[in-house]
């Protein structure tokens, strides 16, 4: 589904990214993690174009979605992004946050957008926050609301940057559970993530970067339990240690 | 009052820099230039002392102060250059003293009336910039500084307003542009600055396409300068995390 | 001084109207509101090309408002009252020539604060906008714009006393605005400049600072201080 090919990207005269090359295949969750600045989120944020690459290809579902000239636009629409911040929309109700898209992008009549949203909302927990603002939600709920505006667009990829790094701890779990919800439906997902449980309980692979190379691929159960690169065993220690702070 | 050019719309000349660019014509818009830029060198060193005793009036905690400060700054930028200039020229003067009076006339009147204005309108803009500078230095700064036994002035000067400094600095300088476009509402009471020069030769030639372009070049190139300074001190002073 | 605004009230308010044209006050107020009216959607047009990814409309922009925030009010009044004419072909009245000079001055400044409304968003809300696969003006129009709208509301009210106070510059042209009446009115009276040039103070007063404190409101009310500022 993902082909990514020898992709370099460079900000100034920092190599951001170096020759990275994987894929992922229909159906598979893939975590990405690495300390921080080794250019995971930047890597997650060249697959839908929200950063620009030096060179190298990406294709997703075979098209190259850095080929000047695609219409972006209606690529990005079948890609699901959930972001760090939530970026949820503060000036539209949940149900507006949700419906957006769907209603613009995909002509969706209104009373037919409102259904699905609501059946998104009801999926993630949500259904009796329909009408409250952003601004009236805990980070959790707005977490899980910006999964559900994602998932509106019916999209076959869905990508997470971090998606519970900005959390209070005792909310990353309600958000962690709608991501082992839809993982385990067979949604193709890329996730950015500190959270090491849910990548050993959720991952088909895990892919450790440091420094804008990949540096070890390996099943969940490989990279905790014998990681082989000496990078990928420091940052285990690190996040395993009570005293190297709070994971993440 | 200017009169409407609209009769000889049709016949208007073709540009001729070379009128505005010597002779007598030049020479007006030049004396015009020098003055201009006296109103604003002038104003500009008579307003920041006052803005920054109005701004500490505004911060003291003396409410009386406070309120005097406040009174000040709303009462005066809330009516427009022009009428302060009408207020200074026409209305003032008969309340000075004879002699008083009689020194005014026997200097440029027009010019000083137009100072006072200037000065007056340009310091209360510039107090609440220098207010909210101070203002964004953290207040445990003026705590730790009055801590160590120093007085409210004292501490004013030595720990806040140079920390202050690098916040208000850039907005001064803007309000240091809106001065030198307001330097040309002097032609109202007929100070002979370069808008009213402008205008002059603009009668006098029937020129007025010649003269403006001069004026507009000419206030422009201040203004840049002005804009460039501020840029220039954003980027070599920036502001300090504290 | 009860006297003086017993007899030109009127006067003072709303001109020689009925028996001539309206002036006074009246035609301050109807000239500023106009003026902000109008140089609202230029405003917006310019303040979007300002920030638009698009350099070819960004620069000239850019220098279109630099020019006219470089020059003065009066500048741009003296140029539309020499250059309305020829280029219409027929004699303009001073409020029409007062009028655009006041949109051309304020669509620039509208634009500066149409521009620090957009900024003063956090970058993710159209990064995030656009990852949905709307369109740059399609994520401007629906996400971006309705919220940096509701911060500038403060600024466009304080940009309406602005206008207020710029509309005195119709005096030297001639325009029958309150300043112009006024100095009609001292010229009648004559023995009283003091107090009729305080009664214009006065009037401007309230109006603008009725106007200031109504934006410190809005601002409270709707951006609890995180509203946004634009260096005049």
């Amino acid at each position: 589904m993902i082909e990514i090919e020898k992709v370099n990207k460079w900000f100034g005269s920092y190599h951001a990214l170096v020759d990275i090359s994987e894929s992922v295949g229909k159906g598979e969750v893939v975590v990405v993690c690495g300390p921080s600045g080794s250019g995971k989120s930047t890597l997650i944020r060249t697959l839908n174009r929200l950063e620009p690459i030096r060179s190298g290809r990406i294709l997703i579902d075979c098209h190259d979605i850095h080929r000047p000239g695609l219409d972006i636009n209606a690529f990005r629409s079948r890609i699901g992004f959930v972001f760090q911040q939530f970026n949820l929309f503060p000036h539209l109700d949940v149900l507006g946050n949700c419906t957006l898209a769907p209603i613009r992008l995909r002509g969706l009549k209104p009373a037919e957008a409102r259904e699905r949203a609501l059946a998104l909302l009801d999926r993630v927990g949500l259904v009796h926050k329909a009408h409250a603002y952003p601004a009236e939600l805990s980070g959790g709920q707005q977490q899980r609301v910006a999964i559900a505006r994602a998932l509106a667009m019916q999209p076959p990829l869905m990508l997470f940057d971090e998606p519970t790094s900005a959390l209070d701890p005792e909310m990353v779990g309600e958000v962690l559970a709608v991501m082992r919800d839809l993982a385990r439906d067979g949604m193709t997902m890329v996730c950015v993530t500190h959270e090491m449980g849910f990548a050993r309980e959720v991952a088909d692979r895990v892919i450790f970067m440091d420094e804008g190379r990949v540096l070890e691929r390996a099943t969940p159960d490989a990279f905790f339990n014998s990681p082989q690169h000496p990078r990928a065993q420091q940052f285990l220690s690190d996040i395993r240690s009570p005293f190297a702070g709070a994971p993440g | 009052m200017l009169p409407n050019r609209a009769a000889r719309q049709s016949c208007m000349p073709d540009f001729d820099p070379a009128l505005v660019l010597a002779g007598p014509y030049h020479d007006l818009l030049v004396s015009g230039l020098k003055l201009s830029l006296q109103l604003l060198a002038i104003t500009f060193v008579l307003s920041l002392p006052l803005a920054t005793i109005v701004a500490l009036l505004r911060l003291s905690p003396l409410r009386a102060l406070r309120w005097f400060g406040c009174a000040y700054v709303e009462s005066i930028r809330n009516v427009p250059l022009l009428a302060h200039m009408l207020f200074w020229y026409f209305g003032a003067p008969e309340l000075y003293p004879e002699s008083v009076k009689h020194w005014l006339y026997a200097m440029n009147i027009e010019a000083i009336s137009a100072v006072i204005a200037l000065t007056l309108y340009t310091s209360a803009f510039m107090s609440e910039d220098i207010r909210s500078g101070i203002r964004a230095v953290p207040a445990v700064q003026f705590e730790a500084g009055r801590a160590m036994g120093f007085g409210f002035l004292a501490t004013m000067r030595l720990v806040i307003l140079p920390q202050a400094t690098r916040v208000t600095v850039p907005p001064l300088i803007s309000q240091t542009l809106n001065l030198w476009k307001g330097t040309s509402i002097a032609t109202v009471i007929g100070v002979s600055e370069l808008m009213y020069q402008a205008a002059q030769v603009e009668s006098a030639s029937f020129r007025s396409f010649e003269a403006f372009v001069f004026a507009t070049l000419a206030y422009l190139s201040v203004s840049l300068l002005i804009t460039g300074a501020a840029s220039w001190y954003q980027h070599r002073y920036p502001v300090r995390p504290t | 001084m009860i006297e003086l605004i017993d007899t030109y009230w009127l006067f003072f308010l709303v001109g020689q109207y009925p028996n001539g044209p309206l002036g006074g006050l009246s035609l301050t107020l109807i000239l500023a509101s106009l003026g902000l009216v109008l140089a609202l959607p230029l405003g917006l047009l310019l303040g979007i090309a300002r920030v638009s990814p698009f350099a070819a409309l960004r620069w000239p922009v850019t220098a279109v408002i630099f020019v006219v925030r470089g020059t003065p009010l009066l500048m741009v009044v003296f140029w539309a009252y020499f250059s309305l004419p020829v280029l219409t072909g027929h004699k303009t009245d001073q409020f029409t020539t007062m009028l655009v000079a006041l949109v051309v001055f304020d669509a620039v400044y509208l634009a500066e604060i149409v521009r620090a409304g957009i900024k003063s968003l956090p970058a993710g809300q159209m990064e995030c906008a656009r990852s949905l696969g709307l369109s740059w003006l399609g994520a401007m129009r629906l996400v971006v714009l309705p919220q940096a709208l509701r911060h500038m509301l403060p600024s466009l009210v304080n940009q309406f006393v602005s206008t207020i106070k710029e509309t005195s510059l119709g005096y030297i042209i001639g325009l029958t605005e309150v300043s112009f009446i006024a100095a009609q009115i001292n010229t009648q009276v004559f023995t009283m400049p003091m107090q009729v040039y305080l009664i214009l103070g006065l009037t401007y007063f309230t109006l603008c600072f009725g106007l200031s404190r109504f934006a410190y409101w809005l601002d409270r009310r709707f951006n609890r201080g995180a509203s946004i500022r634009v260096a005049a």
